[in-house]
């Protein structure tokens, strides 16, 4: 493969991972959520992170040119080919915890995307173009969940609080830059995720303090995920569950 | 069926000579195939048998949720992870659009799903059992949404409005339900030996299971016998079960699959399939919350409600605090 | 402790510009997540393009047992209906 379709491949693997994986753990939640109307939103919402997947994927694995279809990129990879943020591959933790996670995702994403359908490379504008309507809802649902938690009980604040602790460490990985970014923006086909900051910020913070939460001061970002260098313990289980069938039954068609 | 065991309160049924004025009229209105809406006036026992009726066909759903959600995050493919999920969330649905139908004969949600919690009211006897390989996906759709299809769409007439309303949304939305059962069960049936034995294996174990979702034999039942005159009931458990007997088995034909019974035969006289009674002590102890996975069913339920209190309180006190700024600034 | 989210009437407009029907019914802490809620639970088939809630408890609703009163004197009202006049066949459309 061409050094730029290199760069191209990994940044649409970076987009369908975090969709994936993101998308895995929103669809645990089916059958346990607080109340049916949260059941059925939760899963719209994994249901279009899946939707999301098969494109970036998909468009991935044209991009290689080795045949692979989104299929075979979500089940038969394992964990050092994965390029999700380590954001995305924690576990699900309460439902606030689930909500707050959402909620810092959707923010980039929809940041992202927005970016995105201005790509030079029609094929990811394109894609971009569909998900971001989702993801406008996505974010709109998490926010306002995250406020009414958040500015809710003394015990739902206290939850919110802890979850956006937890959290936080976690976000800055979002906004790390490297020589597959630079190729991007030199291609004019993605954003430097570092310019997603300010805006990012002005959301995530105006909701925030809206939810009458407090950002930690402590600056420290983990980071490993998006590059493949060191995800998290968590993504193996996670694999380990998902490709089940695939790893066990080579070659079956279902 | 989904509501298998509802005992009406009715002794037996009245004949109009033992019914009062505003018993016979109401009967009346039933038989003209009227519906009956909530604020009408009904007798307490419809009303009691209904919120049993529809409260279990609710649990049924919501219950019904897990069996399947189990296979979610082990889809073999993204598309099938999709379908998978879209169908476990209709399920949520449906169970939803029951729920306020029972709402509007004066019970709350929250009160039946704490009756379903601690064990009070019951739902369907097939969630009770585990779903093991991806093949129960397959299996589940097709044996148990088609047991829960012939049961439904004859519900969609029945005479209290709301409840007939419910049932014929939830069979629109459920028509997909069991093709994509039995597609999955035509890939694996013609797919590797692995596949097949696995395709096998999960109509082995949901057959029977799947003949008692239709409930006990209605021979001289009295409660079904009052349920049916005021069309809370339609058709007999047993023209039900016969009914999926006789559709069920060439479609395993046409997998090439097998069904369970030896003593399954084609009546050629009556076009009527003979076959085997499932094991009614089992389904009994399966209804005493002996079945093999009573327990965890309604541990995961209890679990979602209790761990998500604070979700519902926290929200609500937001909406509260909401609403009180804005009249404050009024 | 009792602190059930209010009950909601759910009214969606379909996308061939007829008027809002009635839907269903969900629960929902405040009239926006109600809203939310009724994108979520009633249009997962594309079914509509414009949503209404209203908290039960503000329907007021005719009594059953004035069906007689109200409805049934619009019965006798048949002119009100074009199938009422016999207009000749060679007169044409009207």
């Amino acid at each position: 493969m061409p050094k730029q379709d290199e760069a191209l491949f990994q940044f649409l693997l970076r987009m369908g991972d975090n969709t994936l994986v993101l998308g895995h753990r929103v669809s645990e939640w089916c059958g346990h959520s607080p109340v049916l109307e949260e059941d059925i939103a939760l899963a719209n919402t994994a249901l279009d992170l899946i939707g999301q997947t098969q494109f970036w994927l998909g468009l991935a694995g044209e991009v290689e040119g080795k045949g692979r279809s989104a299929d075979d990129l979500a089940f038969l990879r394992d964990v050092w080919d994965f390029r999700s943020i380590l954001l995305v591959e924690l576990p699900n933790g309460d439902f606030g915890q689930t909500l707050m996670r959402q909620f810092l995702f959707d923010a980039w994403q929809s940041i992202m995307l927005g970016r995105l359908m201005s790509s030079s490379e029609k094929r990811v504008a394109d894609i971009a173009e569909k998900a971001s309507k989702e993801v406008a809802y996505h974010v709109e649902r998490s926010a306002g969940t995250v406020v009414g938690l958040g500015d809710g009980t003394e015990e739902s604040h206290e939850r919110m609080q802890a979850a956006l602790q937890h959290l936080w460490p976690y976000v800055g990985e979002m906004f790390m830059s490297d020589d597959i970014d630079a190729e991007m923006v030199k291609r004019g086909i993605a954003p430097d995720p570092a310019s997603l900051r300010e805006e990012y910020d002005a959301l995530v913070g105006r909701v925030l303090s809206e939810a009458t939460l407090t950002i930690p001061d402590d600056p420290f970002a983990h980071k490993g995920g998006r590059t493949g260098k060191q995800h998290s313990e968590h993504l193996g289980h996670i694999l380990t569950q998902m490709q089940w069938l695939q790893r066990a039954y080579p070659g079956a068609n279902w | 069926m989904y509501a298998q065991v509802v005992e009406s309160t009715g002794k037996s049924v009245k004949s109009p000579e033992e019914m009062s004025e505003k018993e016979r009229a109401f009967q009346a209105r039933i038989d003209a195939g009227e519906k009956i809406e909530p604020k009408d006036w009904m007798p307490d026992d419809y009303r009691k048998t209904l919120i049993r009726q529809i409260g279990q066909h609710a649990h049924s759903e919501v219950v019904g949720q897990l069996p399947e959600g189990n296979w979610i995050t082990r889809a073999p493919t993204l598309e099938r992870k999709a379908i998978l999920l879209a169908k476990v969330q209709d399920e949520a649905g449906h169970g939803l659009y029951l729920y306020c139908a029972a709402e509007t004969l004066g019970v709350s949600r929250d009160d039946l799903t704490e009756q379903l919690l601690s064990g009070r009211m019951k739902y369907s006897s097939i969630f009770n059992y585990p779903t093991l390989t991806w093949a129960d996906m397959g299996a589940v759709g097709w044996l148990v949404d088609g047991a829960a299809i012939m049961n439904q769409v004859p519900l969609q007439r029945t005479s209290f409005g709301p409840y007939s309303r419910a049932m014929i949304r939830v069979c629109k939305e459920e028509s997909f339900h069991q093709r994509q059962g039995y597609d999955i069960m035509m890939k694996m049936a013609n797919g590797t030996p692995a596949q097949k034995a696995m395709a096998q294996d999960a109509l082995n174990r949901l057959w029977y299971p799947s003949l008692m979702m239709f409930g006990p034999s209605d021979k001289n039942s009295v409660h079904s016998a009052q349920s049916m005159a005021w069309k809370i009931k339609i058709d007999s458990n047993d023209g039900l079960r016969q009914r999926f007997v006789d559709q069920t088995v060439p479609q395993a034909e046409y997998l090439g699959l097998t069904i369970p019974d030896d003593n399954l035969r084609l009546d050629e006289e009556t076009g009527h399939y003979e076959f085997s009674q499932p094991d009614w002590s089992e389904f009994n102890d399966v209804l005493r919350g002996n079945g093999p996975c009573n327990t965890e069913r309604l541990n995961a339920r209890n679990k979602a409600w209790n761990d998500g209190a604070w979700v519902r309180d926290g929200l609500m006190a937001h909406a509260a605090k909401k609403a009180a700024a804005k009249i404050a600034a009024e | 402790m009792k602190n059930e989210w209010p009950l909601w009437e759910v009214f969606i407009r379909g996308k061939h510009g007829t008027s809002h029907r009635h839907f269903g019914s969900l629960h929902a802490p405040d009239a926006e997540m109600a809203i939310k809620n009724a994108r979520d639970v009633y249009t997962r088939r594309n079914e509509g393009v414009s949503i209404w809630v209203v908290e039960a408890e503000h329907i007021s609703a005719s009594a059953p047992s004035d069906k007689g009163p109200l409805y049934e004197p619009s019965n006798a009202k048949v002119y009100r209906h074009p199938s009422f006049f016999d207009i000749p066949d060679d007169v044409g459309a009207m």
